[in-house]
């Protein structure tokens, strides 16, 4: 459904995109993450045309954005559904037509329009709001109004740039919650840019980290998190931090990937290292394996070496944490 | 204040209501021409300025250089050079028709560069929004910035307004009517203290209300 090939973007000197191929299959939840500078927002806008590629291609659905103008660029972009951090909703206007915006652009009739809009504002759990302005909104309701516009024209994909990062928790819930319905119930492809782990975690299928402007990894959620020692998964899962007070004490991480909790306690106990030893852990079941790490410590060199000597003759990768 | 003549001479009863009319027809007529004139301009500015949807540096910066120059003219130096035009325009350089046409001239550049400051609020995301939707410029423009922005146009053109009062009274210095006229050629050369007293208290309250009108406007189209 979304096809990019070979996509590079310069400003000048600065390369803000290079070599990235990445391809979404209809229906899937796609992450991309990054730090700011990554990378993201670039990408974002090459994908609805706002930016054009220095080279490369962007297809959705078959068709490429890239090689696209006027009349053409601007049907082909309603086939994009487009979630904004900051909603960007018109305070000139109620929630109902808010919503029936694309349609007016694309140059529906009112009242065909404002029906589209009265059902997505059900769909969307706002049916009793159809008449307030954005102010009067909370941040959530103004989020599901901007979900509702994104979905007006029917498109095929839906673009979410940061879509909870201005939220709290419990409604970063509910809102992760409806945009994964969305692709139950309509089969919608997503495409989520975030920068909050939990984010990728909570919903996304797959998972792409961008670093540097280039594509830094990508895969499958469950891949990509049981990945032994990578540094997506341990951002994924991520443990507390911890400080070392005692001179010689190691701390040794183990990761559960391949393996299961049991086996790994198993394994340290063979070598004299008890559960009493755990220092933090994380674990989590994604599509029925348990994912995730346990960190131990350890008294001195000689004894990490011989539990992580341990531990992969059983097939669990360790590591060396801090020392 | 008990001169029997105080408040009660010719000037004030018998001129003072068709001068108040002038100048409110005035003031309606150049305002109402300047926003319908000024509105495109502004936009035109605003559009083709180095932010806008439809950049162009090189015709930003003529449009730029007129609206400058005209508003860098004092306005009673601005009627008398404008007199052939006017001329042109309404067939005589006296009375209150005549003074609309510099009024309206005076006021275009004026409101249009109050208008380019109302866009220029309007925050890029609204606009990003509507262009992912699809829509044209043409449709940025009704559907987005002109009705965002209309709380701030609404002021502007308040602004306008009671400028225009004033510059109303200005031209009555050169024969061009209304409450200035007669305020200047009978409370100031006929030295009548209750005539220009009158005067002001009546363009004071114009200003008023049609600063209280303004704000009221400008309050229910706002939804922000």
């Amino acid at each position: 459904m979304i096809e990019l090939r070979g996509l590079r973007k310069v400003f000048g000197d600065t390369v803000a995109l290079e070599e990235i191929d990445l391809s979404v299959p209809a229906g899937e939840i796609h992450g991309i993450v990054g730090r700011s500078g990554a990378g993201k927002s670039t990408l974002i806008r090459c994908l609805t045309g706002l930016d054009r590629p220095t080279s490369g291609s962007v297809a959705i659905d078959g068709v490429d954005l890239s090689d696209q103008a006027g009349a053409e660029m601007r049907q082909a972009r309603r086939s994009i559904g487009m979630v904004f951090q900051h909603v960007n909703l018109l305070d000139s206007r109620t929630a109902l037509n808010n919503v029936a915006h694309p349609l007016q652009i694309a140059g529906v009739s009112k009242a065909e329009r404002q029906a589209k809009a009265r059902e997505l504002l059900e769909f969307v759990g706002l049916g009793d709001r159809v008449d307030n302005y954005p102010s009067q909104l909370s941040g959530g309701q103004r989020q599901r109004v901007g979900i509702a516009r994104a979905l007006a024209a029917e498109p095929k994909v839906l673009l979410c740039d940061e879509p909870t990062s201005a939220l709290d928790a419990v409604t970063t819930d509910q809102i992760l919650g409806l945009i994964r319905s969305l692709r139950d119930r309509l089969g919608i492809t997503v495409l989520i840019i975030t920068h909050e782990m939990s984010v990728v975690r909570e919903i996304c299928d797959s998972v792409t980290l961008l670093a540097g402007g280039r594509v830094a990894k990508t895969g499958k959620l469950a891949e990509v998190i049981s990945e032994p020692g990578s540094d997506l998964a341990k951002d994924l899962v991520p443990l507390p931090p911890v400080g070392l007070d005692e001179g010689d004490t190691v701390i040794v991480e183990a990761s559960l990937a391949g393996s299961d909790l049991p086996t790994v306690l198993g394994s340290a106990q063979s070598v004299g290292v008890s559960a009493d030893s755990i220092l933090a852990g994380a674990v989590e079941t994604i599509e029925g394996r348990q994912i995730g790490r346990i960190r131990f410590t350890v008294p001195g060199a000689d004894k990490s070496e011989e539990l992580i000597t341990a531990l992969e003759a059983d097939g669990i990768y360790a590591e060396v944490a801090l020392k | 204040m008990n001169d029997p003549m105080w408040f009660d001479n010719p000037a004030i009863t018998q001129q003072m209501l068709p001068a108040t009319i002038e100048t409110l027809l005035m003031t309606a007529w150049s305002t109402g021409l300047a926003v319908l004139l000024g509105l495109p301009l502004g936009i035109w500015l605003f559009t083709s300025s180095k932010s806008g949807i439809k950049a162009r540096p090189a015709l930003y910066r003529v449009l730029s250089l007129i609206v400058d120059i005209t508003r860098s003219i004092p306005f009673i130096i601005l009627i008398i050079a404008l007199i052939p035009f006017t001329r042109f325009m309404v067939g005589t350089a006296l009375g209150w028709q005549a003074t609309v046409v510099a009024l309206t001239v005076g006021a275009i550049p004026f409101y249009a560069r109050l208008v380019e400051n109302s866009l220029r609020e309007v925050s890029e995301g609204k606009v990003e929004a509507a262009l992912m939707m699809g829509a044209s410029n043409g449709q940025v423009i009704r559907q987005v910035y002109v009705p965002e922005a209309l709380p701030g146009l609404i002021g502007a053109a308040t602004v306008t307004s009671v400028t225009l009062v004033s510059y109303t009274a200005m031209a009555g210095a050169v024969g061009g009517g209304g409450l200035g006229a007669l305020a200047i050629s009978y409370g100031y050369q006929r030295y009548q203290s209750d005539t220009m007293l009158a005067c002001i208290i009546v363009l004071v309250l114009i200003v008023a209300v049609i600063q209280f009108l303004g704000d009221r406007f400008a309050r229910v189209v706002d939804h922000r």
